[in-house]
C-alpha cells in the first residue's frame, strides 16, 4: 500500500493519454493499461517499432500534438508516476464497493491473466466503426474503412493496389487520401451524404475554423491523388468469387433510395467502407454506468454515475480526437482532486470545457450530415450474410421479424443466433436492428473480450494482503 | 508505385521466413500475421464453419474476429494482432479450429 | 414456454386462444434456458410423471418441428466423483428406473467412450438415454406458430376482469380488454404477479442463474453432463448460491456451461464469484475447457415454488383462472406436459395425470408471505 491514490486509466488513445498525463501531474499515481503495443490508439496509432519508421508522422495529422502527449507520458513513466501496460487486453472491471480490480489478458494471444487494483478508474475504451451490409461485404478485400487505416499506420501494408473507399462520415477523407499517399490507386471515394445537407448546416460546421481548414487540406489532397469523389452515392454490391474483383456504385435520390440506371461497375481489389463510429461500453455497461442511447452518460467533470468511475473520449460519444483530449484532460483533472479529497475547481480546466463545448456541437452538425442512404436496409438482400460470425442470413432475420413474431433485436438473436457469435454482435447489432426495425440500444456484455475458462476460474480470488 | 514502407521510411530489420500452409513467406521485423500476409498477397485465411466461405482482414482491430487463424498450432488468432516470429508456422483455419 | 404449449395443446382441442405477453416471444426465463427435457435430475413422483409424459409429447412434436426447434435426443450423463457417490447415484437410478426411466451404470471405459474428453480416474457415471434437448427460444417461437393462436406480444395485463361473483370475465392490458371466460397463467417467474392481479396468491419466487457460453467447438461434449451433487442443489430449499458444473454442447457449437442457483430477488447484476465458480467447475470435469474461450455470460430468473412443483390447473379460489407456472429450470421439458394437462382441463376431459400435486391453493397462508 502506498500513501498515493491510485488510478487505473483503461485505453491509451488521445483520452487516456490526456487523462493520464492531467491525474499525474497533479498527485495520482497511474496505470495505464492498452491493448495496443504502443500508445496512440487508434488515432495516433504508430507503426510497430520494430519497423523502424523514420517518418512516421507522413500517415498522421496533428503530429505535434502527438508528439506532446507520447513526451508527457513519457516523462511521467520515467518519474514512476505512470506505469504503461502495453499488449493488456482488458475483459472486465470488478466494483467492491470502493476497490476496483481491472482483469485483462497480457499477450497477443490473450491467455496470461493480469489483475491491477485500483482506487479509481477511468474508461476512455474509443470507439469502433460501423458497417451497414450489402450484397458482398463478406468477401476478402472488402475492409472497413479505420480497418483499412489502421493496417497501413500500424503495420505498413495495405491489402491491395486498386481502392475504393465508400460509406459516409469523415473517417473516409482521411483513409483515402493515406491510401493514396501510401502508393494505391483510389478509384473512386463514395460518400452517401447529401452535399444539400452541409449547406444547410453551414454555420455549424463553420463555427470550427480548425476543421474547415482540415477539410480543405483534404480536398486538395485529394484532387493532387486524382481521386474521383462520387457524393450522394452509395455501394451497391462488392462482387468476386474467392475475393474482390469490383463494386457497383450508383446515385440516391432525394429520398435516398437507390437511383435506377445509375449504377456503374469500378473495378478495384480493395474497398474501405465505414459508415460511422459505435462507442465502445461495455466494460462501463457491466459496472453498472448509465448510458444514454449507445453512450456512456458522464457529468460536466466526466464522471459516470457510479462512483470511483469516470470516462472520457468516444466511449461518452462519438466526437473525434481534440474532443477527446478535451474530454480526457477534465476527467484526469476531476479524478485527481477527487481522489486527494478535495472539490475540483472547474475553473482551472475553463479552456478545455470551453473546447468540449465547441466541439460536441461541431459534431452533432457532422452527425445530422453524413448518414448512410435513408433507406439501406432494402440493399441487404434475403441471400446477404448479415451476421458474419455465424453467417446469418438477411433472410433468416426477416423470416424471424415477420414470421416467428421477433420484434426486437434481442429476440432475432435468440431465434436467428445473429449477434451470438464471436464478435458478440458488435458488427451485426445496427444491421440487425434496422432489420427488426427498432433502434440500436447496447447489448449486454459482461465480457469485454473472450476470457479462457480456465482464466475465468481463478479470476479475482480472495487478495493476499 | 510508392509503397507504405517508403511513405514512412521504415528500414526495419532484415526479413524472415514463416510457412503459410508449409508454404514458405517472408515477414518483416514488426509485422502482424495479417501484415505480412497481405504483403504477400494473401488475403483470406480462413474458411467460415457453416458454407466454407473464404474470410481474412475486416475491422483490423481486434473487434471483428473475422481474421482467425491457425498460428503455431494454437487456433482463433486473430491475424491483426499477433506479430509473427521467425519460423511461425501459420495455418489456414477450418470451421472452429479446433479438431474433432 | 409454458404459454406457447398451453397455446399449441389448447388450440389443438378445438379453442380459441390469444397468447398475451408484455414482452416479445421468448422474453422471459425461456431465452435464458439451456431448453433441458430432463428426467435424469428427478426423484419418482409427480414431477417424474410430468417429464415422462412431457419427454413423450416432445418426441412427437419432434416429427413435425423437430428441427425448426433443434430437438436432440443427447442423452444425460451424471458423473459420480467418488466410488461412495457412484454408490448413491446407483441407488437413486434404481428408484428410478421404477417409475420407467431408463437409467445405466456406465464405469471406465465405456464412460470414456459416451464422453472421451471427461477428467481421467473418474469412478463412473449413469447414463439417461431420455434426456433430451431443444433450443429454447426456437422452440417457444414454432410452437406459437403451429398453435395459430392470435399473439399479442408487447402488450401488458393490468388487470384480470372478473364478475360480481368472482368469476373470470377477462384481461385489461394496456391496449385495450380482452374478454374470455377462462385465462391461464403462464407469466412464469412473474406468475405471482398475475396471481395477485386476480386476487389471489401463488407463491412464485425468481431463483438467479447463470449460464457461460464458450466459442463454437465441434462436438467435444457429446450429452448433457453434470456432477451428481447438482440433484441435491436442484432439490435444495437455500437461498444461499449454490452452484454444481452441468456442461454441454449445442448444435450451433458453442458449449453452454451451467448451473447456478441463488435467490436475490429480480437482481440483473453480474457476479464474478458465480460464473467463476461455474467455469471452476466445468473445467474440473472436461479438462480441455481450460484453454477454452467464454463468449459471454447470461443470467436468468427460475420461477421457483417452495415444494418445487409447478402450479397446474385451474384455481378453485377463482372460477375460470387457470396456472400454468413455477417449473422452477424445468420448465421447458415440462411445457408439453403442462399444456397438454391444461388443454384436457379447459375441455372437461380426464386428465393424464393426478392434478391434485399441482394444485394452485395447495400452500397454506404462513408459507405463501414467507
Amino acid at each position: 500500500m502506498t500513501e498515493q491514490p491510485h488510478l487505473a486509466v483503461i485505453g491509451a488513445g488521445p483520452a487516456g493519454l490526456a487523462a493520464t498525463v492531467a491525474a499525474a501531474s497533479h498527485g495520482v499515481r497511474v496505470t495505464l493499461i492498452d491493448s495496443a503495443p504502443e500508445a496512440g490508439g487508434q488515432f495516433y496509432r504508430q507503426p510497430a517499432a520494430e519497423l523502424r519508421a523514420r517518418r512516421p508522422q507522413a500517415l498522421h495529422h496533428e503530429w505535434r500534438t502527438w508528439e506532446r502527449l507520447r513526451d508527457g507520458l513519457r516523462t511521467h513513466v520515467q518519474a514512476g508516476a505512470v506505469r504503461h501496460f502495453t499488449d493488456h487486453h482488458v475483459w472486465y472491471v470488478d466494483r467492491r464497493d470502493t476497490r476496483f480490480t481491472v482483469h485483462a489478458l497480457f499477450g497477443p494471444e490473450q491467455e496470461e491473466p493480469v489483475e491491477v487494483r485500483a482506487d479509481a478508474v477511468l474508461l476512455a475504451t474509443g470507439g469502433y466503426e460501423k458497417v451497414l451490409p450489402f450484397p458482398g461485404w463478406t468477401l476478402p478485400g472488402v475492409v472497413t474503412a479505420g480497418g483499412a487505416q489502421a493496417m497501413l499506420k500500424g503495420t505498413l501494408a495495405v491489402s491491395g493496389r486498386t481502392a475504393v473507399v465508400a460509406g459516409t462520415g469523415p473517417l473516409l477523407l482521411p483513409v483515402a487520401t493515406g491510401l493514396a499517399a501510401a502508393g494505391v490507386e483510389v478509384a473512386a471515394l463514395v460518400e452517401s451524404a447529401d452535399p444539400k445537407d452541409f449547406v444547410r448546416r453551414t454555420r455549424a460546421l463553420a463555427a470550427q475554423p480548425g476543421k474547415v481548414a482540415e477539410g480543405a487540406q483534404y480536398a486538395a489532397q485529394l484532387l493532387r491523388h486524382r481521386v474521383r469523389t462520387l457524393v450522394h452515392h452509395t455501394v451497391v454490391e462488392a462482387h468476386g468469387a474467392e475475393r474482390l474483383e469490383a463494386v457497383t456504385v450508383a446515385a440516391l435520390d432525394a429520398d435516398g433510395r437507390v437511383r435506377p440506371g445509375t449504377e456503374r461497375r469500378i473495378p478495384c481489389d480493395t474497398l474501405a467502407v465505414g459508415h460511422g463510429m459505435l462507442p465502445h461500453t461495455d466494460l462501463a455497461e457491466t459496472l453498472g454506468c448509465r448510458l444514454d442511447g449507445l453512450d456512456v452518460h458522464v457529468d460536466d467533470e466526466q464522471r459516470t454515475d457510479v462512483p470511483g468511475v469516470w470516462a472520457a473520449g468516444e466511449t461518452t460519444g462519438i466526437g473525434g480526437s481534440a474532443l477527446s483530449l478535451a474530454e480526457g484532460h477534465i476527467a484526469g483533472r476531476s479524478a485527481a482532486a477527487r481522489l486527494h479529497g478535495t472539490e475540483p475547481d472547474p475553473g482551472e480546466w475553463a479552456a478545455a470545457a470551453k473546447s468540449r463545448s465547441r466541439l460536441r456541437a461541431f459534431f452533432a452538425a457532422i452527425d445530422s450530415v453524413y448518414a448512410p442512404p435513408a433507406h439501406w436496409t432494402e440493399q441487404i438482400t434475403d441471400d446477404t450474410v448479415v451476421c458474419r460470425c455465424e453467417e446469418v442470413t438477411g433472410g433468416a432475420i426477416r423470416e424471424a421479424v415477420g414470421e416467428l413474431g421477433a420484434g426486437d433485436a434481442r429476440t432475432v438473436k435468440l431465434l436467428t443466433r445473429a449477434g451470438m457469435g464471436w464478435c458478440q454482435g458488435r458488427v451485426c447489432g445496427p444491421a440487425v436492428a434496422g432489420l427488426a426495425g427498432c433502434e440500436l440500444t447496447p447489448s449486454r456484455r459482461p465480457f469485454a473480450r473472450p476470457v479462457p475458462l480456465g482464466v475465468l476460474a481463478a479470476a479475482g480470488e480472495p487478495e493476499d494482503d | 508505385m510508392r509503397s507504405p514502407l517508403e511513405l514512412a521510411d521504415a528500414r526495419p530489420g532484415p526479413a524472415f521466413t514463416v510457412t503459410l500452409d508449409g508454404r514458405e513467406i517472408e515477414a518483416l521485423p514488426g509485422q502482424t500475421v495479417a501484415a505480412a500476409l497481405w504483403t504477400a498477397g494473401v488475403t483470406s485465411w480462413r474458411t467460415t464453419r457453416g458454407e466454407g466461405r473464404p474470410r481474412g482482414i475486416f475491422c483490423g482491430i481486434g473487434v471483428c474476429f473475422d481474421c482467425l487463424v491457425t498460428v503455431n498450432d494454437r487456433p482463433n488468432q486473430r491475424a491483426c494482432l499477433v506479430p509473427l516470429h521467425p519460423g511461425d508456422t501459420i495455418r489456414t483455419q477450418e470451421g472452429t479450429g479446433h479438431d474433432d | 414456454m409454458v404459454g406457447a404449449a398451453c397455446a399449441l395443446y389448447a388450440a389443438r382441442a378445438g379453442l380459441d386462444v390469444i397468447l398475451v405477453d408484455r414482452g416479445p416471444v421468448a422474453g422471459g426465463t425461456t431465452g435464458a434456458g439451456e431448453g433441458n427435457l430432463l428426467v435424469s435430475d428427478k426423484e419418482p413422483g409427480p414431477e417424474l410423471d410430468l417429464a415422462l409424459l412431457s419427454g413423450r409429447l416432445w418426441a412427437d412434436l419432434a416429427g413435425e418441428l423437430g428441427e425448426a426447434v433443434e430437438y436432440e435426443a443427447k442423452g444425460g450423463v451424471v458423473v459420480a466423483s467418488s466410488p461412495g457417490g457412484l454408490a448413491a447415484l446407483e441407488r437413486f437410478a434404481e428408484e428410478q428406473r421404477t417409475a420407467g426411466v431408463v437409467a445405466r451404470t456406465v464405469v471406465g471405459d465405456e464412460l470414456y467412450d459416451l464422453e472421451p474428453h471427461l477428467a481421467p480416474g473418474l469412478p463412473g457415471a449413469v447414463h439417461y438415454p431420455q434426456d433430451c434437448q431443444v433450443m429454447p427460444a426456437l422452440a417457444a417461437a414454432h410452437l406459437v406458430r403451429a398453435s395459430g393462436a392470435r399473439l399479442l406480444t408487447g402488450r401488458t395485463v393490468t388487470d384480470v376482469l372478473l364478475t360480481p361473483d368472482g368469476a373470470v370475465r377477462g384481461v385489461r392490458t394496456d391496449q385495450g380488454d380482452i374478454h374470455t371466460p377462462v385465462v391461464v397463467n403462464a407469466a412464469g417467474t412473474w406468475g405471482s404477479e398475475l396471481a395477485a392481479l386476480a386476487g389471489t396468491r401463488l407463491p412464485v419466487l425468481p431463483r438467479r442463474g447463470f449460464v457461460l457460453v464458450t466459442e463454437p467447438l465441434p462436438r467435444m461434449v457429446r450429452h448433457k453432463v453434470y456432477a451428481a451433487d447438482y440433484v441435491a442443489d436442484v432439490a435444495s430449499d437455500s437461498a444461499a448460491l449454490q452452484t454444481s458444473p452441468v456442461v454441454e454442447g449445442t448444435a450451433a457449437g458453442p458449449v453452454l456451461i451451467g448451473a447456478s442457483r441463488e435467490r436475490v430477488g429480480f437482481d440483473r447484476s453480474f457476479s464474478l464469484p458465480v460464473v467463476r465458480s461455474l467455469a471452476a467447475g466445468a473445467t474440473r470435469l472436461f479438462p480441455f475447457l481450460s484453454d477454452v474461450r467464454a463468449m459471454r455470460a447470461y443470467l436468468g430468473f427460475r420461477p421457483y415454488m417452495p415444494d418445487h412443483l409447478p402450479a397446474i390447473g385451474p384455481d378453485p379460489r377463482v372460477p375460470g383462472l387457470h396456472h400454468a407456472c413455477g417449473h422452477e429450470g424445468a420448465g421447458i421439458g415440462l411445457a408439453t406436459g403442462t399444456g397438454h394437462l391444461i388443454a384436457q382441463a379447459l375441455t372437461a376431459k380426464a386428465p393424464d395425470l393426478d392434478l391434485s400435486p399441482f394444485r394452485p391453493d395447495r400452500f397454506p397462508v404462513a408459507e405463501e408471505s414467507a
